[in-house]
Parts: C-alpha cells; structure tokens; sequence
C-alpha cells in the first residue's frame, strides 16, 4: 500500500474544511497535485498545499492509498469525507465530519474527534482512541435514511444523537454516552460499554440497542420481558432484555409486530 | 384633529395581533394613544418617539468612545468588513420585514457569509424536527374556532404573548367553540407554576428535561400499553386521564415553546410531540403549533427557504451552494468554536440573548450592530446604524406564528434621513458591488420587478 504523509504546517485562522483529504481524491495523483488540491477556509478558496507538508507517494487506486496525518487536525473539519477505499490515520484530534458519508476504507483518529463523525455513512470502518462529541453516526438533518452499513468504535466516550435514524451497521461506545441512542432508528446495532443518560430508542422501530453499564432513565416506552445470555464485542453477559418504543409504529412480520430491542447488563 | 389609524399591525410578539387602532397626531409625525393593544405593543408605539433614539450612525473610535458618522460611511464600513472577513456571520432579523431579510439575504451572498435568525437560539430545533418528522400544523383561526381540547407544553403565552389567549387559544368564542373558555379544555405542561398553567383545567408539572420521557408516555398509553406508575415526575393515572382528555377531544391542540426547544434533547422533543399529534389523529383531529417569538420570526423561515432552500443557519461561504447543519452553521456554534471573524446584529440583540463566552469570541472581530434602538449589542459594537422601526414607521409583510402572512403598515413618518432595513442593506449590497466591481443584479432585478408591476396597475 502506497503511503502519503500529511505534515501541518499552518493551524488555520478559522476552521480548513478538507474535503479533499480522501484516498480517492490522492489516487493517482503526484505530490504536486496533491498540494493543488481544493480546501476552502471560510470563503477563500485554499490549496492543501498551503496547510500541509506533503511527502510519500500514492497509489493508483483509493484502495492502494494510506494517508497519514502526522500532526493535530483540531481544526480540519471533512476528513475522509465521501471515501469509497483505503486508509487514513489522524495522528491526534479531529474535527467534525470525520468520515461524513463514507463507504469504504478504514479511518483511524489517535485521538478525539468533534461532532458529526461517521454520519449518514454507509460502510467502512472508524476508530477513535479519544472521545467523540455529538451526533455520532447519525443521519443529515431531515433525512430518515441515516447510517446503513461499517462501524464505528469510539474508545472513550460520546454526546448525544447516538445512530440517530440508523438503518444499519455498528456503533460502538466504549465509556459513557450522554441521551438520544437510536433515536427513530429502524436498524443497525449501538452498543455503550459504559452508562448512558436515558432517552435509548426512544421513537425506535426496530434495531438492538445494548448497554453494559446503566441506563439513569429508562423511557415508559420500553418493557422489559425477560433475561437473556448474550455475548457481545468480546463481553459475555446476563442482560435484562426490554422491547420497545412501544409509543411507536412498528411493523408485522409473520401476523407478529416486531420491536427494537434494548438490552440492559445486569448487575 | 388627530387621527385613529385602524387595523395596524404590532411589531412585538409571534401573535403578530392585527387590530391594532393608534391615534396619531396632527401633523402625522407623532404617536399619542394606542388601542387593543396589550402593554408590551403600546410600548413600541411610544418608544419609537423616545427623544433619545440614535439618528445617525456610530462608530466606535480608537480611545472607545461611540462618534456619530454619516450613513455613507457606515454603509462603506459595513461593504468592506464584509468582504474583507473569510466568514462573516450575520444574524438577527426577530423584528423586522420580510423586505429587509430578501435584501439582508442577498448581502450575505455576496460577502459569503453564514445566514442565521434568531430561531437558532429559540426554535431552531423546531425546524429540525419538521424536516425530520413534518408539521401537522393549521391556523390560529383554526384553534379559535374548532380547538377544544388545548395543551401548553413548555409555555407561557401569558406572559410571552399576552394576547394569544384572548385571541386565539382560550377565550375567544368561535365558530364550533361558541361558549368560549366554557368549551375549552387547558392542560398545561411545565416544571413551574406560570400564569398559564394557573388558567389550566389540568397543569403536569413534568420534571425539568423529561419531557420527552412524559411525551413517549402518551404515546405508549395511547397505543394501549401500560407504563411505570410514574413519568417525569408525574403519575401514571394523571397521565392516563390527560391522554383520556386528548382522545375524546374533537379537536386537539398543542403548543410548544423553549421548554421544548431548549431543554436537554431539543429538537427531539419536538420530534417526539409531532409524532404524538400523528398518532392523536387515529383517534381525532390534531394540531401543534411553535410558540413563535417575535412578530416576524416566521418571517426569515419564508424568505430564505425561497431563496435558499433552508430556513435559518445557511452557510453561503462557497458561493456555489448554500449548506445548512446547526451544531456547525449555527451562530452559537460559530461563536464559541471560533469560526467567524465577522459579525453583523441586525434587528435583534445578541448582546443580551447570546452566552457570554460567545458574545467575547465575537468581539474579537469586527462587530457591527442594526438596530433602530440602544441595546447591549449596539453598545458593544463597533458600529450602530439605526434603521426606522418596522409596523411603527415603516410597512411591510410579516408571518404570523402560524406562517401566515399579514401586511403591517406605518402610522407615522421616521425620522429624517433614517432608512428601512431594506433600504440601508439595497445600498450595502450597491457598495459592495461597486467594490468588487461587480453588476448589481438584483437591484436590477428589483427594479425591474417594480417597473413591471406598476405597469400592471
């Protein structure tokens, strides 16, 4: 795999939207392309070239092409956004969109990221060592088709809107989480390792919601109708098993309504 | 002889009362009683003749002090910080006409600026849940005449929108609601005791941030489930009884203001309060309306979706394309993240409204205030241009609460030499042109637009 490396060398005044730091904008293309590739800050219109040093070489395709950000990207908002292959490595923070919208490839952020990570994605695979803010793997504003495929794994922990709208795939939390898992989610599987706030699957038609610490306030549309063994991310557990948003529409399948499924860690 | 000016519109709250009668003087320069409105509107019509009022711009001078200058200058000032900024944030528009946000909007394109109203720090997250969930809405004649089942969640019209009540929501006797507040069925939904709650046939006092808990509740209930023995503080029978009331309703109405919108969840407990309209509906017929603040906060919602496709948060940066995300292009956002280094306040008061740390990330940059009155804002800015006020001094079309659109007029003259917002930003627009040395087009297009309709006359 042909690697290129990102060295910043200019944080940006405001905010540098990178759309273009993707394996499938780099593919094929010298470094002096690269340099020349599009990135606006505010309204000016920028090169990549202006903020990062850039050095290595990349490969034919997106899926020949690694990125490698060797510096803070606290600033740098749409990176990985749209990709369809390949890698990027964020050696320290993010900002918001990381992974906006991506299909395939592997993104992987040393440490935290801003809000908006993985959303509306559709396959691929997200790490983030740190912390993610809110919306993580949601859907844009106003659309009912939010993420539908790849995962996301947030080592530390993450805001609110967790798979707002998710119709599948995985989201992984591996601390705490704030409220609003799966909000009107009709698919796809979150789980939080550590406690959440309350309001998981609330409007939520259907999708598995698993929570391995605490819920602090479970939603009167949630009932709770047996135990269950389950292993899940490594973890094997007893967990009480709750289906719900019982306020909801939910659809039949064979005579039977099908329900999204919570399920609670016992203690 | 002075003269009763009927029919007038009031330049305060989302009610946007038009019944208005304002007594002028003589000479037709001066407001000297009003009728019908309440005490918040009869202030407009006076302090809109307060002796103090600026007349002339000012400009903040290197030793701090405020220096009037002409509206040339000021215009001139305004036309370069905007293109000179990479990312201008202009914001405001609560209290003004839909003429001066089409003209503020073409501003904003041309110094590629993020757009925003004040719904982005009230109901903002209304408009979330619309794209997300729709709107089941109708007019307050609707409420008024059919309505007799109405719920308050999160409001305060008593205090909010004086007038509300009597017009629209309790009182009034209308078509199927002939008895008035005797057909009428209140139930109010809110942490505190408010004036409202207190006219309330049935008040839940939900437990602060858990309306969405007690909204899931009703849900659950109607659909024939069963729930916990209490709810966001509430018992289960009180909200069994509440949803009886709501089923059996002929027509149920439901209002909403900041206790949704800006409580932990925000848009989502709007969401959640349109989905129970929705199911209602399998039972009766159901409404929900937004608590609107300000007499035209609707109006900024019309003009720009139809210019730009979005209602509020439009970031016009690119050029190509308009983008809107609130969290990101939303001015609280842009304020505390860092991410503007311009700022124009126009026909509001982010200087009051906005959270202090954001007002100082502002501040570092070029901060310019609109505004026909003294206001925090204006007294941190750089710049203050007054402008006449709108529904007092100068006509125009407004939105109602409930998107419909009402023709406001002018009762007395401005004072001289003062311009409309439309006309003070047509200019800013003109010199910005002339700077870029660009066509003026939508001058030209406004102009001819004009020609074509006096034409038809």
């Amino acid at each position: 795999m042909a690697q290129i490396t990102l060295k910043p060398t200019k944080v940006p005044e405001l905010y540098l939207e990178g759309y273009n730091i993707t394996p499938d904008a780099f593919a094929g293309k010298s470094l002096m392309e690269i340099a020349d590739l599009d990135a606006h800050e505010g309204k000016i219109k920028v090169k990549l070239g202006d903020y990062f040093e850039i050095a290595g070489q990349s490969g034919d395709t997106a899926e020949e092409t690694a990125i490698n950000i060797d510096g803070d990207c606290s600033r740098i908002k749409y990176i990985g956004n749209k990709m369809s292959a390949g890698s990027i490595t964020i050696n320290g923070n993010a900002d918001m969109y990381v992974g906006g919208w991506m299909k395939g490839g592997k993104i992987h952020v040393m440490g935290n990221v801003d809000s908006f990570c993985g959303i509306a994605m559709e396959g691929g695979e997200i790490v983030v060592e740190g912390n993610a803010q809110n919306h993580v793997g949601c859907a844009y504003r106003g659309d009912w088709r939010g993420m539908r495929g790849g995962t996301i794994r947030i080592k530390g922990s993450a805001g609110n809107d967790i798979g707002t709208f998710m119709l599948g795939g995985t989201i992984i939390i591996e601390k705490d989480a704030f409220i609003h898992v799966s909000t009107h989610a009709e698919g796809g599987t979150v789980v939080i390792k550590g406690n959440v706030q309350g309001r998981v699957g609330g409007q939520m038609v259907k999708g598995d919601i698993y929570v391995l610490g605490s819920v602090q306030y479970m939603l009167p549309g949630f009932k709770k109708v047996g135990s269950v063994e389950q292993k899940i991310d490594g973890t094997e557990a007893t967990f009480t098993h709750y289906i719900g948003d019982l306020g909801e529409r939910h659809p039949k399948s064979k005579g039977k309504e099908v329900y999204a499924n919570l399920y609670v860690q016992e203690a | 002889m002075p003269k009763w000016i009927t029919q007038v519109g009031c330049p305060y709250c989302g009610a946007s009362c038009d019944d208005l009668e304002v007594l002028v003087s003589d000479d037709g320069k001066r407001v000297l009683e009003t009728r019908n409105a309440c005490a918040i509107g009869n202030e407009i019509f006076h302090h809109a003749q307060s002796p103090s009022r600026p007349k002339r711009p000012r400009m903040r001078q290197p030793d701090g002090s405020m220096k009037e200058v002409s509206y040339d200058e000021a215009i001139d000032y305004t036309a370069k910080t905007l293109l000179a900024a990479k990312k201008p944030l202009i914001y405001g528009f609560g209290s003004t006409n839909c003429e001066g946000m089409s003209a503020v909007a073409r501003v904003a394109e041309k110094g590629g600026a993020v757009l925003d109203n004040c719904a982005s720090i009230c109901h903002g997250p209304s408009f979330l849940a619309i794209f997300d969930n729709g709107y089941p809405s109708c007019t307050l004649g609707e409420v008024k005449n059919r309505a007799d089942v109405v719920v308050f969640w999160g409001c305060n019209p008593m205090h909010a929108h004086p007038r509300h009540t009597s017009r629209y929501s309790i009182f009034p006797r209308g078509t199927f609601t002939a008895k008035g507040q005797m057909t009428r069925t209140i139930i109010s939904v809110d942490p505190r005791e408010t004036d409202t709650a207190k006219l309330a046939d049935h008040h839940l006092m939900v437990k602060q941030g858990h309306d969405y808990d007690l909204f899931d509740a009703f849900r659950t209930v109607i659909r024939g489930h069963d729930i916990p023995d209490e709810v966001a503080g509430i018992p289960k029978k009180t909200i069994v009884d509440a949803a009886k009331v709501m089923k059996n309703a002929r027509f149920v109405m439901i209002f909403f203001g900041m206790g949704c919108t800006h409580t932990d969840g925000r848009n989502h407990n709007v969401d959640i309060a349109i989905s129970l309209t929705r199911d209602l509906n399998a039972y009766t017929k159901a409404s929900i309306m937004a608590m609107r603040g300000h007499y035209n906060i609707a109006g900024p919602g019309q003009v720009w979706s139809w210019q730009f496709g979005f209602p509020y948060c439009i970031d016009l940066s690119k050029g190509t394309h308009a983008h809107m995300n609130p969290g990101e292009t939303s001015s609280i956002d842009l304020a505390m993240r860092g991410e503007v280094d311009c700022f124009v306040n126009v026909g509001t008061d982010a200087g009051a409204h906005f959270p202090i740390r954001a007002v100082e990330q502002l501040k570092k940059h070029p901060f310019i205030t609109v505004d026909p009155n003294i206001c925090m804002a204006s007294e941190i800015s750089d710049l203050h241009i007054p402008v006449r006020v709108v529904g007092v001094e100068e006509p125009g079309v407004v939105y109602r609460m409930d998107n419909v659109p009402i023709q406001f007029k002018k009762v007395v003259d401005g004072p001289e030499g003062v311009p409309s917002d439309e006309e003070l930003f047509d200019r800013v627009y003109e010199r910005m042109c002339e700077l870029t040395e660009t066509e003026p087009i939508w001058l030209l297009a406004k102009d001819h637009a004009k020609a074509a309709t006096n034409a038809e006359q």
